[in-house]
């Protein structure tokens, strides 16, 4: 172990440089830069300019009684809509989230749907 | 610390008027017992319920507006659950998101107030319908 602890300092340089290492020499994605511009089979980039109900008609409160509402924003399976479909944005994605947890443990809103037979 | 807080619970559907009233009047004593003071009672009637709760389909859905401190909440929710008729309860505190909501409005309020005067009039008008408490406009929007 002692005389190895000389050439090891040497060794490990030189295994270093000699194995290929993907460092990320991969180009990286352009991204949906062109998606504007015309969809070239990427559809999800993009498709249309979704915007949130919320910020539109200025509605503050997201109350977990107005279960018309959160319907609004739950798929038939009873799952929350994510936002990439229904176009809210953030702040107010996580205050409907919280609503509609609410209104199902108060029994205003489905857990998940009647499962199919 | 007075803290704003929702109760609503669902009371069985085979119940008889009085006995509902009985409910009612039992859990608005256990409040002020407790230390709680209650600002309102709203029945919102018999509606179909979203899953079976206790083999039940339907429930009589009851909101309470309470204020009090939260030791107030955990007696009254610890008597709801031994409260054969209820079968469900949820309480949400409601406080903090209606001074977040007044913050908005006034700062909604200012902005239009700061474009003239003749806006100004206007604006007192629309202060004094703001007054109201706003989570009873969310329902009146949907």
């Amino acid at each position: 172990m002692a005389d190895e602890n000389v050439q090891q300092p040497q060794a490990p340089a030189a295994s270093e440089g000699g194995a290929p290492r993907p460092q990320g020499g991969r180009p990286p994605r352009s991204g949906p830069g062109g998606g504007p511009g015309g969809p070239r089979g990427d559809r999800k980039y993009f498709r249309r300019k979704k915007v949130c109900k919320f910020c539109t008609e200025k509605i503050d409160a997201i109350d977990y009684k107005d279960y018309r509402l959160l319907g609004q924003f739950v798929a038939e399976s009873g799952r929350i809509v994510p936002r990439r479909l229904s176009g809210v944005c953030t702040p107010h994605q996580r205050r409907l989230s919280k609503a509609i947890k609410q209104a199902r443990n108060i029994a205003l809103l489905p857990f998940a749907a009647a499962s199919r037979p | 610390m007075q803290r704003t807080y929702e109760l609503m619970f669902i009371v069985r559907p085979d119940m008889a008027d009085e006995d509902v009233d009985k409910v009612v009047s039992t859990v608005d004593a256990q409040v002020t017992s407790a230390g709680g003071a209650v600002k309102s009672v709203d029945r919102m009637g018999k509606r179909r319920l979203a899953y079976l709760v206790r083999n039940f389909a339907d429930g009589l859905y009851i909101l309470f507006t309470i204020e009090g401190p939260g030791s107030a909440i955990t007696e009254v929710e610890r008597r709801l659950r031994v409260t054969e008729p209820v079968i469900k309860f949820i309480t949400v505190r409601v406080d903090e998101e209606q001074k977040r909501l007044g913050k908005v409005k006034a700062i909604r309020d200012s902005r239009r107030r700061g474009q003239g005067t003749h806006a100004a009039q206007a604006a007192a008008a629309e202060a004094a319908q703001t007054a109201e408490p706003p989570a009873e406009q969310a329902p009146a929007q949907a």
